[in-house]
């Protein structure tokens, strides 16, 4: 599996998406915001950070780049994009992904282990999990109180677009395991096609025995798995 | 007093005139500037003639204590510098030792207190911003930034005020760059109430092969200004830091800098680009007096000369003048001396990230600093005379009378009442004592990947990618030891930086210091100080632990009431195998307690005895650097051999706090315990003296003769104290005269609501700190 | 008492570095807008609160201003004042 990983000015989670997708044996590389050539990739991660210094709002410049109109190209193909934390963000204000990240509710960043339970094994990102497997992994945002209107709130909760939500450590819902006041404790969804993930917390962070938990790694795992050709 | 430095030689006839609409040079100008009449005196000796405003600017910057070190330059020397695994000691934009695997590690700690009691969150966020650039300017990436505060009382609105936007500035800047905060302190007390102290330390890593030094090199090399244009941010920001405090500072708005993470991080992968490239001979921060002390120090540090044509600097603002472009404090800014011919290259990376840079001088052979205006000289200064010129005074330092007898005074009276449970909880509850999870919540603690431990243990740890080895970092002082005697003081940080290392299983290598003091001109204060460098200068003897570089900020004065000296020690250390690590908190339900080290009565200068009394009084707790080294070595010897399941050592609030902390902050969730004690020192003596050289550690019971025996071979006093118990059992303490028993839902209680309830009420706060309307 | 609606426009100083101004000026010029020449982030509040009459208004509004919603250091502000009509109780 051949993998681009974008880099805004800003981006400062590159690093550590680039070496979680090589833990899992991807053909990893970089690719500056620049570039617009994705022709030999499998798969793009838009990692997190702080893209124009989330100055104005959090991806709103980012999605500007010129690369952007390639992964939008390559979302609409069906290609899998990965957007965690600032890329989550660019996610939405490109309209790959509906609704927006407002501020977290306590309007301070936050940078703390959270729980958050698998709601749908199916999509390319969570083939290695067990629907309602809680995970444990690390958030670290300022902007990530996932917000849409009503109507679309409804929507995507009736097509299931909701990945990963915040619960307690025992996957039961409990307003105050979440840390951003997240509508429906929205931590990640997919788009209708399933083939877009955005999400707040950081797999790439909780992938080896020095982190605080190896609870990410399925993600990357199930994009390898997800991409293997069908024999 | 006493200024050392003879008359440099003479040199006349040189080009430098005054530019029109410059203001005359008086006495009253030049003491605005904050020189002396002998160092006015000895500037017009150096240049052969009456400096131009520019030059006077220049001088003024270059000679203030933040640049020149005039009043801590002799007693710095007397610090040990040198190991074999240092590469690179004091005078350059930050140490670097040797970090094993062909890894160097770059780290130094920087003072931002003045820009942060005026406006706490751009002074803390510019701290970080600076301490950054100091690292990646050697060639290393950063790798983890540490943050060492100082507060008044938290009871105070301003204080929260305070407290509240540094806090948000050290988050912000270094969330956004990306540097993960793996540690620090906060202690609040009055002694710090109209001064804060914001320290940051910076950890950067590199090959040793790419370490790279601030040195202008290669005459008719070009000097480039890269990054950020120059605005009219901080203008005299060095001289600013040198004084002291007043109702006027409040006012002072031009001298405040705006820091931008954004162009930071930009800059750090275009210098470390840069630096690969081979394209730059040297770089360096424009940090205080920014092109100035850039610019004269790389000259000064090559011995060479660099000329500069201030038209070319990129500024913000139009009509900038030289006086005002050669002092401005802009931020991220960087100076790179080019190959000549090389500039197209080092233009072309500046742009890739979206910077940029200009050609704005030359490397020259004549040994001065020369200014230009498009034709016109406006500085002509010779640079050695300049950067190692400036006078250094030896100063009289006295004890004050007060605080002698502050220390004097028995506590004997005061400290034996009342419920020892609810003393221990009253301590829970202290901003002090209280988890911090409050401030390092806001801090993004595992970007990078690479953070080993959670926030909030003995130490930070970063393992390095690729390998089994890791770093280790801790900040350390306790003002009030140093206020109340300065060496011992001084040891215990230095010794308590140690400690706190061992524990998690790193051996202390170095350390980088942050003098934090009143005005040296007062003989008290010139007292503090020496005293402290003394007492840094033995306990890094001992234990091996060299000054690599670091950071001094004199004058942290309000209306003439001093901070506590406060000389913070940031200390780094070594972990060979990263699975040797070891956590803070109880693991095991029935695991051994046994604590190294003895009780003392000691409750000088205590956090109890602020808590109970208000004071800070009595002699703080004694030393024994031979004792603290081989307790180091124990611990180093027993997290090699796997045998500790959890070491904490005893600090503010004594034993029975670390054992609380033990019990209810490690990451393995809670625990009780059933400790027992045959000593009969009074219990408040007992359980909350902060006496030094002691660590709880936890053993599985099949070990704990291993554990004895490595003990009696260290000569390390050691005794099996109690039992890790499960939550439900509380923390049960008993000695012949004391009796502790909580449950572990109050202790916790206690000890995280500690900061975050008082930063519930009235947060936002008055800044004017004018009456509210009626 | 009157009713008054108060703007509080913050500004940041001149001369100051605005770095968000900075990073939405590049994105414009980006998106092709060349003509910009300078683009500075400020904030504004919308305030409703009862007063004596105007000049009553604006003086708590400096006020609050001063010591609240403008950083005096880094940020001015101007109030611009208006008298809302009479509700009936």
């Amino acid at each position: 599996m051949r993998v681009a990983v974008v880099t805004f000015p800003g981006s400062n989670c590159d690093h550590d998406g680039y070496h979680a997708f090589k833990l899992v044996g991807a053909d990893t590389r970089f690719l500056w915001h620049r570039e617009t050539d994705l022709s030999d990739t499998d798969a793009v991660l838009l990692p997190g950070g702080f893209s124009y210094g989330d100055y104005l709002r959090s991806g709103a410049i980012a999605r500007f780049s010129p690369v952007m109109e390639a992964v939008v190209a390559f979302a609409r193909a069906g290609g899998p994009v990965l957007g965690i934390c600032n890329g989550f963000q660019i996610l939405c204000e490109a309209g790959l992904l509906p609704g927006t990240l407002l501020r977290n509710e306590s309007r301070r960043f936050r940078a703390h282990d959270v729980w958050i339970r698998v709601e749908r094994s199916d999509t390319p990102f969570t083939l290695a999990y067990e629907a309602g497997r809680v995970l444990r992994v690390p958030i670290a945002h300022a902007d990530g109180n996932y917000f849409a209107d009503s109507d679309t709130l409804a929507r995507i909760e009736d097509r299931g677009q909701v990945v990963f939500r915040y619960t307690d450590p025992d996957g039961n819902p409990d307003p105050a395991y979440n840390p951003n006041g997240a509508q429906n404790r929205i931590a990640g969804i997919v788009s209708e096609q399933g083939n877009v993930l955005g999400m707040m917390p950081h797999p790439e962070r909780a992938v080896e025995s020095v982190h605080s938990s190896t609870d990410g790694l399925g993600v990357f795992q199930s994009l390898v798995t997800s991409l293997q050709p069908v024999p | 007093m006493t200024s050392t430095l003879d008359a440099q030689p003479a040199r006349h006839g040189t080009a430098a005139e005054p530019r029109p609409g410059d203001p005359e040079i008086t006495p009253e100008l030049v003491s605005e500037h904050g020189l002396s009449t002998d160092e006015y005196e000895q500037i017009v000796r150096t240049l052969g003639r009456t400096p131009t405003y520019a030059e006077l600017g220049v001088f003024s910057a270059m000679w203030s204590e933040h640049c020149g070190y005039k009043n801590s330059k002799r007693l710095l020397r007397l610090l040990p510098t040198e190991a074999p695994w240092v590469i690179q000691g004091p005078g350059e934009n930050a140490g670097v030792i040797d970090a094993g695997d062909g890894y160097a590690l770059a780290f130094k700690i920087e003072s931002h207190n003045h820009p942060s009691a005026v406006e706490p969150y751009q002074g803390a966020a510019t701290g970080v911003g600076g301490i950054l650039r100091d690292i990646f300017t050697m060639g290393a990436r950063p790798i983890a930034v540490l943050d060492s505060l100082r507060f008044g009382d938290l009871d105070s609105g301003r204080v929260r005020y305070l407290f509240d936007g540094v806090v948000r500035g050290v988050g912000d800047y270094g969330n956004c760059v990306g540097i993960p905060n793996i540690g620090g302190e906060v202690h609040f007390d009055r002694g710090y109430e109209g001064n804060p102290i914001v320290n940051a330390m910076c950890l950067g890593l590199m090959k040793r092969d790419d370490l790279i030094l601030g040195e202008a090199s290669g005459v008719g090399n070009p000097l480039m200004a890269v990054g950020a244009r120059t605005g009219r941010d901080g203008i005299h920001g060095a001289t600013f830091a040198s004084e002291e405090l007043s109702e006027d500072s409040q006012h002072s708005r031009p001298q405040v800098q705006i820091g931008d993470p954004f162009t930071e991080k930009l800059l750090l992968e275009a210098s470390l680009e840069l630096i690969k490239s081979g394209h730059i001979v040297g770089i360096q921060d424009m940090g205080a007096a920014g092109i100035t002390s850039s610019a004269s120090e790389m000259a000064g540090r090559a011995g060479s000369g660099v000329e500069i044509d201030t038209a070319k600097v990129p500024v913000r603002e139009p009509g900038m003048t030289p006086y005002e472009i050669l002092l401005s404090e802009s931020q991220e800014r960087m100076l790179v001396v080019a190959k000549a011919g090389h500039e197209g290259h080092v233009e072309a990376i500046l742009n890739k990230w979206e910077l940029e840079a200009a050609v704005i001088g030359a490397v020259t052979d004549d040994g001065m600093f020369r200014v230009r205006e498009g034709d016109r000289v406006v500085a002509e200064i010779p640079a050695l005379p300049l950067t190692d010129g400036c006078p250094t005074y030896e100063r009289e330092g006295i004890e004050s009378d007060e605080v002698r007898a502050l220390r004097e005074r028995d506590l004997g009276h005061v400290l034996r009442d009342g419920d020892l449970s609810d003393a221990l909880l009253d301590l829970l509850d202290s901003p002090n004592i209280g988890s911090k999870r409050w401030i390092y919540d806001q801090y993004d603690s595992t970007v990078r990947a690479s953070t080993v431990a959670e926030p909030g243990g003995d130490a930070g740890i970063v393992r390095i990618r690729g390998t089994n080895r890791a770093i280790a970092a801790t900040t350390d002082c306790n003002g009030r030891y140093t206020y109340l005697e300065p060496r011992v003081g001084a040891m215990i940080a230095v010794a308590e930086a140690a400690r706190n290392l061992a524990c998690v299983g790193a051996s202390p290598v170095a350390i980088t210091n942050n003098l934090n003091f009143g005005n040296p001109e007062r003989p008290h204060i010139y007292f503090q100080l020496r005293e402290a460098v003394l007492g840094m200068a033995e306990a890094c003897g001992v234990f091996e632990t060299p000054v690599t570089g670091g950071n001094v900020s004199l004058y942290n004065e309000t209306d003439g009431a001093a901070i506590y000296p406060t000389p913070v020690i940031g200390m780094v250390g070594l972990i060979a195998d990263v699975s040797h690590v070891t956590g803070s908190g109880f693991r095991a339900v029935g695991d051994a307690i046994v604590l190294f080290g003895e009780c003392a009565d000691e409750l000088g200068g205590s956090e109890y005895l602020y808590r109970a009394t208000g004071e800070v009084a009595g002699a703080p707790p004694r030393v024994d650097l031979l004792a603290e080294r081989a307790l180091q070595r124990l611990l180093l010897d027993l997290g090699r051999q796997g045998l500790l399941h959890s070491a904490h050592d005893c600090s503010e609030g004594g034993l029975a706090v670390a054992l609380a902390e033990s019990a209810i902050a490690g990451t393995e969730g809670r625990f009780g315990c059933d400790v027992s004690l045959d000593d009969e020192l009074p219990g408040t003596a007992l359980l909350f003296s902060e006496t030094q050289g002691r660590v709880v550690v936890t053993v599985e019971p099949a070990r704990l003769d291993l554990v004895l025996e490595a003990a009696g071979a260290h000569g390390v006093p050691a005794k099996r104290i109690g039992t890790v118990e499960r939550a439900g059992h509380g923390l049960k303490i008993r000695s012949p005269r004391a009796e502790v028993s909580v449950s572990l839902e109050a202790a916790a209680r206690q000890y995280f609501s500690a900061i975050p309830r008082r930063m519930e009420q009235n947060v936002s706060v008055d800044r004017a700190a004018t009456s509210p309307p009626t | 008492m009157r009713s008054f609606h108060l703007e509080i426009r913050i500004s940041p100083r001149p001369g100051l570095l605005n770095p968000e101004g900075n990073a939405v000026q590049h994105a414009l010029e980006s998106l092709g807008y060349d003509s910009v020449k300078d683009v500075r982030v400020g904030k504004t509040f919308y305030v409703q609160l009862s007063a004596a009459d105007e000049d009553a208004a604006r003086t708590l509004a400096e006020d609050m201003s001063r010591r609240l919603l403008a950083n005096p250091v880094t940020e001015d502000f101007r109030i611009e004042v208006s008298e809302l009509a009479e509700v009936p109780a």
